[in-house]
Protein backbone atom coordinates (compact mmCIF):
# COMPACT_ATOMS: atom_id res chain seq x y z
CA UNK A 1 0.00 0.00 0.00
CA UNK A 2 1.41 3.41 -0.95
CA UNK A 3 1.56 6.57 1.12
CA UNK A 4 -1.70 8.45 1.49
CA UNK A 5 -0.36 11.20 -0.78
CA UNK A 6 2.49 11.01 -3.31
CA UNK A 7 2.83 13.95 -5.68
CA UNK A 8 5.70 13.47 -8.13
CA UNK A 9 6.89 16.27 -10.45
CA UNK A 10 3.40 17.53 -11.18
CA UNK A 11 3.10 20.37 -13.66
CA UNK A 12 -0.09 22.02 -14.86
CA UNK A 13 -0.91 24.90 -17.16
CA UNK A 14 -4.06 26.74 -18.24
CA UNK A 15 -3.22 27.25 -21.90
CA UNK A 16 0.22 28.86 -21.85
CA UNK A 17 -0.02 29.94 -18.21
CA UNK A 18 2.14 27.64 -16.14
CA UNK A 19 0.36 27.22 -12.82
CA UNK A 20 2.24 24.32 -11.27
CA UNK A 21 5.91 23.62 -11.95
CA UNK A 22 7.36 20.27 -11.01
CA UNK A 23 5.66 19.99 -7.60
CA UNK A 24 6.80 17.05 -5.49
CA UNK A 25 5.83 16.11 -1.96
CA UNK A 26 4.41 13.28 0.13
CA UNK A 27 2.13 12.99 3.14
CA UNK A 28 2.52 9.99 5.41
CA UNK A 29 -0.03 8.35 7.74
CA UNK A 30 -0.50 10.38 10.92
CA UNK A 31 1.23 13.47 9.50
CA UNK A 32 -0.37 16.87 9.93
CA UNK A 33 0.76 18.92 6.93
CA UNK A 34 -0.25 22.40 5.82
CA UNK A 35 -0.08 23.75 2.29
CA UNK A 36 0.07 27.52 2.20
CA UNK A 37 0.99 30.35 -0.13
CA UNK A 38 -0.32 33.65 -1.48
CA UNK A 39 -3.31 34.03 -3.76
CA UNK A 40 -2.44 32.85 -7.24
CA UNK A 41 0.29 30.48 -6.01
CA UNK A 42 -1.45 27.44 -7.45
CA UNK A 43 -2.88 25.97 -4.23
CA UNK A 44 -6.38 25.50 -5.61
CA UNK A 45 -5.09 23.94 -8.80
CA UNK A 46 -2.78 21.62 -6.86
CA UNK A 47 -5.73 20.62 -4.72
CA UNK A 48 -7.88 19.85 -7.77
CA UNK A 49 -5.08 17.75 -9.28
CA UNK A 50 -4.61 15.92 -5.97
CA UNK A 51 -8.32 15.11 -5.72
CA UNK A 52 -8.50 13.89 -9.30
CA UNK A 53 -10.77 16.72 -10.41
CA UNK A 54 -8.30 17.69 -13.12
CA UNK A 55 -5.37 15.95 -14.82
CA UNK A 56 -1.81 17.29 -14.63
CA UNK A 57 0.13 18.14 -17.76
CA UNK A 58 2.96 15.96 -16.50
CA UNK A 59 3.93 14.10 -13.38
CA UNK A 60 1.78 11.88 -11.27
CA UNK A 61 -0.40 11.85 -8.18
CA UNK A 62 -0.93 8.71 -6.13
CA UNK A 63 -3.44 8.32 -3.31
CA UNK A 64 -2.70 5.12 -1.36
CA UNK A 65 -0.70 3.93 -4.37
CA UNK A 66 -3.46 4.60 -6.91
CA UNK A 67 -4.14 7.39 -9.36
CA UNK A 68 -7.03 9.43 -7.88
CA UNK A 69 -9.50 8.38 -10.57
CA UNK A 70 -8.58 4.72 -9.99
CA UNK A 71 -8.94 4.74 -6.22
CA UNK A 72 -11.86 2.38 -5.63
CA UNK A 73 -12.19 2.77 -1.85
CA UNK A 74 -13.18 6.44 -2.03
CA UNK A 75 -14.16 6.41 1.65
CA UNK A 76 -10.44 6.50 2.48
CA UNK A 77 -10.36 10.09 1.23
CA UNK A 78 -12.22 12.70 3.24
CA UNK A 79 -12.59 16.14 1.69
CA UNK A 80 -13.70 19.32 3.42
CA UNK A 81 -14.40 21.95 0.74
CA UNK A 82 -14.68 25.65 1.28
CA UNK A 83 -18.12 26.60 2.56
CA UNK A 84 -20.42 27.42 -0.35
CA UNK A 85 -22.99 30.15 0.18
CA UNK A 86 -25.53 28.14 -1.82
CA UNK A 87 -25.36 25.28 0.67
CA UNK A 88 -26.93 27.55 3.29
CA UNK A 89 -30.07 27.80 1.15
CA UNK A 90 -30.58 24.05 0.98
CA UNK A 91 -33.48 22.77 3.08
CA UNK A 92 -31.38 20.17 4.84
CA UNK A 93 -30.62 19.26 8.41
CA UNK A 94 -27.19 18.83 9.93
CA UNK A 95 -27.80 15.08 10.20
CA UNK A 96 -28.73 14.81 6.51
CA UNK A 97 -25.62 16.69 5.41
CA UNK A 98 -23.34 14.55 7.58
CA UNK A 99 -25.07 11.35 6.42
CA UNK A 100 -24.32 12.32 2.80
CA UNK A 101 -20.67 11.67 3.59
CA UNK A 102 -21.46 8.04 4.27
CA UNK A 103 -22.38 7.23 0.66
CA UNK A 104 -18.72 6.66 -0.26
CA UNK A 105 -18.55 3.89 2.33
CA UNK A 106 -21.77 1.97 1.69
CA UNK A 107 -22.61 2.71 -1.97
CA UNK A 108 -24.91 5.46 -3.17
CA UNK A 109 -27.81 3.13 -4.02
CA UNK A 110 -27.99 1.37 -0.65
CA UNK A 111 -30.26 2.32 2.22
CA UNK A 112 -28.59 3.40 5.47
CA UNK A 113 -27.87 0.62 7.96
CA UNK A 114 -27.66 0.86 11.77
CA UNK A 115 -23.85 1.07 11.33
CA UNK A 116 -24.29 4.11 9.09
CA UNK A 117 -26.61 5.79 11.59
CA UNK A 118 -24.13 5.08 14.38
CA UNK A 119 -21.28 6.54 12.35
CA UNK A 120 -23.31 9.71 11.69
CA UNK A 121 -24.05 10.12 15.40
CA UNK A 122 -20.38 9.55 16.23
CA UNK A 123 -19.15 12.04 13.64
CA UNK A 124 -21.54 14.74 14.91
CA UNK A 125 -20.47 14.09 18.49
CA UNK A 126 -16.79 14.31 17.49
CA UNK A 127 -17.30 17.93 16.38
CA UNK A 128 -19.74 18.79 19.16
CA UNK A 129 -22.80 19.00 16.94
CA UNK A 130 -24.97 16.23 18.41
CA UNK A 131 -27.46 18.74 19.85
CA UNK A 132 -27.89 20.42 16.47
CA UNK A 133 -28.64 17.28 14.43
CA UNK A 134 -32.14 18.37 13.43
CA UNK A 135 -31.34 22.03 12.87
CA UNK A 136 -31.36 23.38 9.35
CA UNK A 137 -27.89 24.02 7.95
CA UNK A 138 -28.64 27.63 7.06
CA UNK A 139 -29.57 28.44 10.66
CA UNK A 140 -26.06 27.70 11.94
CA UNK A 141 -23.15 30.07 12.30
CA UNK A 142 -20.19 29.93 9.92
CA UNK A 143 -18.11 28.00 12.42
CA UNK A 144 -20.89 25.49 13.05
CA UNK A 145 -21.42 24.98 9.32
CA UNK A 146 -17.72 24.32 8.92
CA UNK A 147 -17.90 21.70 11.65
CA UNK A 148 -20.80 20.08 9.79
CA UNK A 149 -18.60 19.77 6.69
CA UNK A 150 -15.80 18.31 8.79
CA UNK A 151 -18.20 15.76 10.28
CA UNK A 152 -19.40 14.91 6.76
CA UNK A 153 -15.80 14.23 5.74
CA UNK A 154 -15.10 12.17 8.88
CA UNK A 155 -18.21 10.01 8.87
CA UNK A 156 -16.82 7.47 6.41
CA UNK A 157 -13.69 6.91 8.57
CA UNK A 158 -11.14 8.32 6.12
CA UNK A 159 -7.42 7.63 6.25
CA UNK A 160 -6.59 10.89 4.47
CA UNK A 161 -8.34 14.17 5.24
CA UNK A 162 -7.92 17.11 2.88
CA UNK A 163 -9.30 20.50 3.99
CA UNK A 164 -9.59 23.60 1.81
CA UNK A 165 -9.51 26.91 3.73
CA UNK A 166 -11.51 25.44 6.61
CA UNK A 167 -11.19 28.39 8.99
CA UNK A 168 -12.08 31.20 6.62
CA UNK A 169 -14.62 33.36 8.42
CA UNK A 170 -14.69 31.10 11.47
CA UNK A 171 -14.66 32.45 15.04
CA UNK A 172 -11.77 31.77 17.40
CA UNK A 173 -13.69 29.30 19.54
CA UNK A 174 -14.59 27.17 16.54
CA UNK A 175 -11.00 27.37 15.32
CA UNK A 176 -9.81 25.90 18.62
CA UNK A 177 -12.36 23.06 18.44
CA UNK A 178 -11.39 22.47 14.86
CA UNK A 179 -7.70 22.30 15.78
CA UNK A 180 -8.42 19.80 18.57
CA UNK A 181 -10.35 17.56 16.19
CA UNK A 182 -7.56 17.57 13.59
CA UNK A 183 -4.82 16.88 16.13
CA UNK A 184 -6.77 13.96 17.54
CA UNK A 185 -7.28 12.53 14.07
CA UNK A 186 -3.62 12.75 13.13
CA UNK A 187 -2.00 11.76 16.43
CA UNK A 188 -4.51 9.31 17.90
CA UNK A 189 -6.05 7.75 14.80
CA UNK A 190 -3.11 7.96 12.38
CA UNK A 191 -5.08 9.88 9.76
CA UNK A 192 -2.98 11.85 7.27
CA UNK A 193 -4.18 15.46 7.32
CA UNK A 194 -3.46 17.96 4.56
CA UNK A 195 -4.69 21.45 5.36
CA UNK A 196 -4.76 24.09 2.62
CA UNK A 197 -4.99 27.50 4.22
CA UNK A 198 -3.75 31.07 4.40
CA UNK A 199 -4.33 31.07 8.13
CA UNK A 200 -2.24 28.61 10.11
CA UNK A 201 -2.00 30.41 13.43
CA UNK A 202 -4.50 28.13 15.18
CA UNK A 203 -2.59 24.95 14.24
CA UNK A 204 0.99 26.24 13.99
CA UNK A 205 2.14 24.41 17.15
CA UNK A 206 0.71 21.09 15.97
CA UNK A 207 1.88 20.89 12.38
CA UNK A 208 4.49 18.32 11.41
CA UNK A 209 5.36 20.07 8.16
CA UNK A 210 4.53 23.16 6.17
CA UNK A 211 4.59 23.28 2.39
CA UNK A 212 4.91 26.78 0.96
CA UNK A 213 3.79 27.15 -2.62
CA UNK A 214 4.61 30.25 -4.62
CA UNK A 215 4.24 30.79 -8.35
CA UNK A 216 3.53 27.11 -8.78
CA UNK A 217 6.68 25.88 -7.02
CA UNK A 218 7.31 24.40 -3.58
CA UNK A 219 9.65 26.89 -1.91
CA UNK A 220 9.70 25.26 1.49
CA UNK A 221 8.92 21.78 2.80
CA UNK A 222 9.79 21.19 6.41
CA UNK A 223 8.88 21.63 10.08
CA UNK A 224 7.14 24.92 10.92
CA UNK A 225 9.93 25.72 13.38
CA UNK A 226 12.44 25.89 10.52
CA UNK A 227 10.14 28.28 8.66
CA UNK A 228 9.49 30.55 11.62
CA UNK A 229 13.23 30.57 12.40
CA UNK A 230 13.61 32.59 9.23
CA UNK A 231 11.30 35.18 10.76
CA UNK A 232 8.21 34.13 8.87
CA UNK A 233 4.93 34.17 10.79
CA UNK A 234 2.32 31.47 10.38
CA UNK A 235 -0.42 33.77 11.65
CA UNK A 236 -2.73 36.04 9.73
CA UNK A 237 -0.79 38.01 7.21
CA UNK A 238 -3.08 38.75 4.34
CA UNK A 239 -1.16 41.93 3.56
CA UNK A 240 2.38 40.76 4.13
CA UNK A 241 2.24 37.32 2.52
CA UNK A 242 4.10 38.48 -0.56
CA UNK A 243 6.65 40.25 1.65
CA UNK A 244 7.62 37.29 3.76
CA UNK A 245 7.59 34.93 0.83
CA UNK A 246 9.89 37.30 -1.08
CA UNK A 247 12.37 36.73 1.70
CA UNK A 248 12.01 33.01 1.30
CA UNK A 249 12.59 32.74 -2.43
CA UNK B 1 -63.76 12.06 -13.72
CA UNK B 2 -62.16 9.16 -11.84
CA UNK B 3 -59.53 8.79 -14.53
CA UNK B 4 -58.85 12.52 -14.43
CA UNK B 5 -58.50 12.37 -10.65
CA UNK B 6 -56.10 9.43 -10.81
CA UNK B 7 -53.99 11.06 -13.49
CA UNK B 8 -53.98 14.37 -11.61
CA UNK B 9 -52.96 12.72 -8.36
CA UNK B 10 -50.08 10.84 -9.99
CA UNK B 11 -48.72 13.89 -11.75
CA UNK B 12 -49.33 16.21 -8.79
CA UNK B 13 -47.45 13.86 -6.49
CA UNK B 14 -44.56 12.95 -8.78
CA UNK B 15 -43.70 16.26 -10.48
CA UNK B 16 -42.50 17.95 -7.25
CA UNK B 17 -40.26 14.96 -6.47
CA UNK B 18 -38.15 15.90 -9.49
CA UNK B 19 -38.76 19.59 -9.02
CA UNK B 20 -37.21 19.50 -5.53
CA UNK B 21 -33.81 18.71 -7.04
CA UNK B 22 -34.18 21.08 -9.99
CA UNK B 23 -35.11 23.99 -7.71
CA UNK B 24 -32.05 23.43 -5.52
CA UNK B 25 -29.86 23.33 -8.64
CA UNK B 26 -31.47 26.60 -9.84
CA UNK B 27 -32.82 24.71 -12.85
CA UNK B 28 -36.55 24.95 -12.15
CA UNK B 29 -37.12 26.47 -15.59
CA UNK B 30 -35.58 23.39 -17.19
CA UNK B 31 -39.08 21.90 -17.11
CA UNK B 32 -40.25 24.71 -19.35
CA UNK B 33 -37.45 24.11 -21.85
CA UNK B 34 -38.15 20.39 -21.92
CA UNK B 35 -41.86 21.07 -22.29
CA UNK B 36 -41.26 23.13 -25.39
CA UNK B 37 -39.17 20.34 -26.91
CA UNK B 38 -41.88 17.85 -25.93
CA UNK B 39 -44.38 19.98 -27.86
CA UNK B 40 -42.18 19.59 -30.94
CA UNK B 41 -42.24 15.84 -30.25
CA UNK B 42 -46.05 15.86 -30.03
CA UNK B 43 -46.27 17.69 -33.35
CA UNK B 44 -43.86 15.22 -34.93
CA UNK B 45 -46.08 12.38 -33.73
CA UNK B 46 -49.17 14.01 -35.20
CA UNK B 47 -47.34 14.50 -38.50
CA UNK B 48 -46.11 10.90 -38.60
CA UNK B 49 -49.38 9.41 -37.41
CA UNK B 50 -47.67 7.99 -34.31
CA UNK B 51 -49.09 8.23 -30.76
CA UNK B 52 -47.78 11.65 -29.71
CA UNK B 53 -46.84 10.52 -26.19
CA UNK B 54 -44.05 8.33 -27.58
CA UNK B 55 -42.58 11.00 -29.84
CA UNK B 56 -42.94 13.55 -27.06
CA UNK B 57 -41.05 11.23 -24.70
CA UNK B 58 -38.24 10.68 -27.20
CA UNK B 59 -37.97 14.38 -27.95
CA UNK B 60 -38.19 15.41 -24.31
CA UNK B 61 -35.55 12.95 -23.10
CA UNK B 62 -33.21 13.86 -25.96
CA UNK B 63 -33.75 17.56 -25.31
CA UNK B 64 -33.25 17.18 -21.57
CA UNK B 65 -30.01 15.27 -22.02
CA UNK B 66 -28.79 17.85 -24.53
CA UNK B 67 -29.56 20.70 -22.13
CA UNK B 68 -27.69 18.91 -19.36
CA UNK B 69 -24.75 18.12 -21.65
CA UNK B 70 -24.45 21.78 -22.63
CA UNK B 71 -24.78 22.96 -19.06
CA UNK B 72 -22.26 20.46 -17.65
CA UNK B 73 -19.61 21.38 -20.19
CA UNK B 74 -20.20 25.09 -19.89
CA UNK B 75 -20.77 25.27 -23.63
CA UNK B 76 -23.59 27.70 -22.99
CA UNK B 77 -24.73 29.42 -19.82
CA UNK B 78 -27.62 27.55 -18.19
CA UNK B 79 -30.19 30.16 -19.23
CA UNK B 80 -28.81 30.43 -22.77
CA UNK B 81 -29.02 26.66 -23.20
CA UNK B 82 -32.62 26.82 -22.02
CA UNK B 83 -33.41 29.69 -24.39
CA UNK B 84 -32.04 27.67 -27.32
CA UNK B 85 -34.36 24.79 -26.52
CA UNK B 86 -37.31 26.93 -25.45
CA UNK B 87 -37.62 28.76 -28.73
CA UNK B 88 -36.43 26.03 -31.08
CA UNK B 89 -38.82 23.58 -29.46
CA UNK B 90 -41.93 25.74 -29.61
CA UNK B 91 -41.08 26.99 -33.09
CA UNK B 92 -40.43 23.45 -34.30
CA UNK B 93 -43.72 22.37 -32.79
CA UNK B 94 -45.63 25.13 -34.53
CA UNK B 95 -44.01 24.32 -37.89
CA UNK B 96 -44.58 20.57 -37.57
CA UNK B 97 -48.16 21.07 -36.41
CA UNK B 98 -48.79 23.27 -39.41
CA UNK B 99 -47.41 20.60 -41.71
CA UNK B 100 -49.62 18.02 -40.03
CA UNK B 101 -52.63 20.28 -40.37
CA UNK B 102 -53.05 19.98 -36.62
CA UNK B 103 -52.50 23.52 -35.46
CA UNK B 104 -55.87 23.49 -33.76
CA UNK B 105 -57.57 22.17 -30.63
CA UNK B 106 -55.58 18.94 -31.02
CA UNK B 107 -52.29 20.61 -30.23
CA UNK B 108 -53.89 23.03 -27.77
CA UNK B 109 -54.75 20.10 -25.50
CA UNK B 110 -51.04 19.35 -25.23
CA UNK B 111 -50.08 23.00 -24.76
CA UNK B 112 -52.58 23.67 -21.97
CA UNK B 113 -53.65 20.18 -20.91
CA UNK B 114 -56.99 18.44 -21.14
CA UNK B 115 -57.27 16.35 -18.02
CA UNK B 116 -61.00 15.78 -18.37
CA UNK B 117 -60.48 13.95 -21.68
CA UNK B 118 -57.87 11.57 -20.27
CA UNK B 119 -58.59 8.06 -21.52
CA UNK B 120 -57.94 4.79 -19.72
CA UNK B 121 -54.84 4.32 -21.90
CA UNK B 122 -53.60 7.81 -20.97
CA UNK B 123 -54.19 7.12 -17.28
CA UNK B 124 -52.30 3.83 -17.42
CA UNK B 125 -49.39 5.50 -19.22
CA UNK B 126 -49.30 8.34 -16.70
CA UNK B 127 -49.43 5.84 -13.83
CA UNK B 128 -46.51 3.87 -15.27
CA UNK B 129 -44.45 7.03 -15.80
CA UNK B 130 -45.30 8.15 -12.28
CA UNK B 131 -44.19 4.79 -10.91
CA UNK B 132 -40.88 5.11 -12.79
CA UNK B 133 -40.32 8.54 -11.26
CA UNK B 134 -41.19 7.37 -7.76
CA UNK B 135 -38.96 4.29 -7.96
CA UNK B 136 -36.04 6.30 -9.32
CA UNK B 137 -36.32 8.85 -6.52
CA UNK B 138 -36.67 6.20 -3.79
CA UNK B 139 -33.46 4.55 -5.02
CA UNK B 140 -31.38 7.63 -5.76
CA UNK B 141 -32.60 10.60 -3.70
CA UNK B 142 -29.69 10.43 -1.25
CA UNK B 143 -27.17 10.40 -4.09
CA UNK B 144 -28.96 13.24 -5.88
CA UNK B 145 -29.04 15.16 -2.60
CA UNK B 146 -25.28 14.73 -2.28
CA UNK B 147 -24.80 16.12 -5.79
CA UNK B 148 -27.09 19.06 -5.09
CA UNK B 149 -25.28 19.76 -1.79
CA UNK B 150 -21.82 19.93 -3.38
CA UNK B 151 -21.22 18.52 -6.84
CA UNK B 152 -17.43 18.64 -6.58
CA UNK B 153 -17.34 16.93 -3.19
CA UNK B 154 -19.68 14.28 -4.60
CA UNK B 155 -17.19 13.63 -7.42
CA UNK B 156 -14.35 13.33 -4.93
CA UNK B 157 -16.45 10.80 -3.01
CA UNK B 158 -16.70 8.70 -6.17
CA UNK B 159 -20.37 9.29 -6.96
CA UNK B 160 -21.21 9.03 -10.69
CA UNK B 161 -22.14 12.70 -10.81
CA UNK B 162 -22.43 13.05 -14.60
CA UNK B 163 -24.70 10.01 -14.85
CA UNK B 164 -26.82 11.18 -11.93
CA UNK B 165 -27.27 14.61 -13.52
CA UNK B 166 -28.23 12.98 -16.83
CA UNK B 167 -30.66 10.69 -15.03
CA UNK B 168 -32.25 13.69 -13.32
CA UNK B 169 -32.61 15.43 -16.69
CA UNK B 170 -34.21 12.32 -18.18
CA UNK B 171 -36.59 12.03 -15.21
CA UNK B 172 -37.53 15.68 -15.70
CA UNK B 173 -38.41 14.79 -19.29
CA UNK B 174 -40.54 11.84 -18.14
CA UNK B 175 -42.31 14.17 -15.70
CA UNK B 176 -43.06 16.71 -18.42
CA UNK B 177 -44.53 14.05 -20.70
CA UNK B 178 -46.58 12.58 -17.85
CA UNK B 179 -47.90 16.02 -16.99
CA UNK B 180 -48.61 17.48 -20.40
CA UNK B 181 -52.09 15.92 -20.66
CA UNK B 182 -52.89 17.21 -17.18
CA UNK B 183 -51.75 20.83 -17.16
CA UNK B 184 -50.07 21.14 -20.58
CA UNK B 185 -46.43 21.60 -21.56
CA UNK B 186 -46.64 25.33 -20.85
CA UNK B 187 -47.62 24.80 -17.20
CA UNK B 188 -46.06 21.50 -16.13
CA UNK B 189 -42.90 23.24 -14.91
CA UNK B 190 -45.09 25.14 -12.46
CA UNK B 191 -46.19 21.86 -10.88
CA UNK B 192 -42.53 20.93 -10.54
CA UNK B 193 -41.58 24.18 -8.82
CA UNK B 194 -44.46 25.78 -6.91
CA UNK B 195 -45.17 22.92 -4.48
CA UNK B 196 -41.42 22.80 -3.75
CA UNK B 197 -41.38 26.52 -3.02
CA UNK B 198 -44.17 26.00 -0.51
CA UNK B 199 -42.67 22.86 1.03
CA UNK B 200 -39.19 24.23 1.64
CA UNK B 201 -40.66 27.04 3.70
CA UNK B 202 -42.31 24.49 5.95
CA UNK B 203 -39.47 21.96 6.24
CA UNK B 204 -36.14 21.82 7.97
CA UNK B 205 -35.07 18.63 6.27
CA UNK B 206 -34.59 17.70 2.64
CA UNK B 207 -36.57 14.52 3.06
CA UNK B 208 -39.39 16.52 4.65
CA UNK B 209 -39.30 18.93 1.71
CA UNK B 210 -39.61 16.03 -0.76
CA UNK B 211 -42.57 14.50 1.06
CA UNK B 212 -44.39 17.80 1.67
CA UNK B 213 -43.83 18.99 -1.90
CA UNK B 214 -45.33 15.78 -3.23
CA UNK B 215 -48.31 16.09 -0.89
CA UNK B 216 -48.89 19.72 -1.82
CA UNK B 217 -48.69 18.84 -5.51
CA UNK B 218 -51.21 16.03 -5.11
CA UNK B 219 -53.54 18.24 -3.05
CA UNK B 220 -53.28 21.01 -5.65
CA UNK B 221 -54.38 18.55 -8.33
CA UNK B 222 -57.39 17.36 -6.30
CA UNK B 223 -58.51 20.82 -5.16
CA UNK B 224 -57.84 22.31 -8.59
CA UNK B 225 -59.90 19.63 -10.33
CA UNK B 226 -62.74 20.03 -7.86
CA UNK B 227 -62.74 23.83 -8.27
CA UNK B 228 -62.56 23.55 -12.05
CA UNK B 229 -65.53 21.19 -12.07
CA UNK B 230 -67.50 23.35 -9.64
CA UNK B 231 -67.01 26.64 -11.49
CA UNK B 232 -66.43 25.38 -15.06
CA UNK B 233 -62.82 26.60 -15.11
CA UNK B 234 -59.91 25.38 -17.22
CA UNK B 235 -58.67 22.50 -15.05
CA UNK B 236 -54.96 22.72 -15.94
CA UNK B 237 -54.73 26.40 -15.12
CA UNK B 238 -56.83 25.97 -11.96
CA UNK B 239 -54.54 23.24 -10.64
CA UNK B 240 -51.51 25.50 -11.12
CA UNK B 241 -53.27 28.45 -9.50
CA UNK B 242 -54.03 26.29 -6.45
CA UNK B 243 -50.33 25.34 -6.28
CA UNK B 244 -49.44 29.03 -6.53
CA UNK B 245 -51.86 29.83 -3.72
CA UNK B 246 -50.20 27.15 -1.59
CA UNK B 247 -46.84 28.80 -2.23
CA UNK B 248 -48.15 32.22 -1.22
CA UNK B 249 -49.84 30.82 1.88
CA UNK B 250 -46.65 29.05 2.95
CA UNK B 251 -44.68 32.26 2.43
CA UNK B 252 -47.11 34.19 4.62
CA UNK B 253 -47.56 31.77 7.51
CA UNK B 254 -44.13 30.08 7.70
CA UNK B 255 -41.11 31.59 9.44
CA UNK B 256 -38.75 33.45 7.16
CA UNK B 257 -36.21 31.06 5.71
CA UNK B 258 -33.52 31.71 3.15
CA UNK B 259 -34.19 29.35 0.28
CA UNK B 260 -33.09 28.77 -3.29
CA UNK B 261 -35.15 30.65 -5.83
CA UNK B 262 -36.42 29.17 -9.05
CA UNK B 263 -33.46 30.24 -11.13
Amino acid sequence: MGSPVEVDAVSFAYGRDEVLDCVTFQVQPGEFVALTGPNGSGKSTLLRVLLGLTTPKSGSVRLFGHAPEQLMDRWRLGYVPQRAASAELLPATVAEVVAAGRLARRGWWRRPSPDDEGAVAEAMAAVDLADLANRRLGELSGGQQQRVLIAKALVSGPELLVLDEPVAGVDAGSQRRFRDALVQLAKDKGVAVLLVSHELGAVADDLDRVLVLKSGRILFDGPPGDLTATGVSLGVHAHDLPVWLEGLA
Amino acid sequence: MQLALLAGLVVGASAPLIGTFLVQKRLALMGDGIGHVAFAGVSAGLLLGVWPIWTALIGAVAGACAIEWLRARGRAGGDLALALFFYSGIAGGVVLSGLAGSLNTGTLTYLFGSILTVTRGDAVTIAVLGAVILLAIVVSWRALFSVVLDEEAARVAGLPVDRLNLALAALAAVTVVAGMRIVGVLLVAALMALPVGAAQRMSSSFRGTLVRASAIGALSAVVGLAAARRWALAPGGTIVLVAAAAFVLAAVVSPARRTATAG
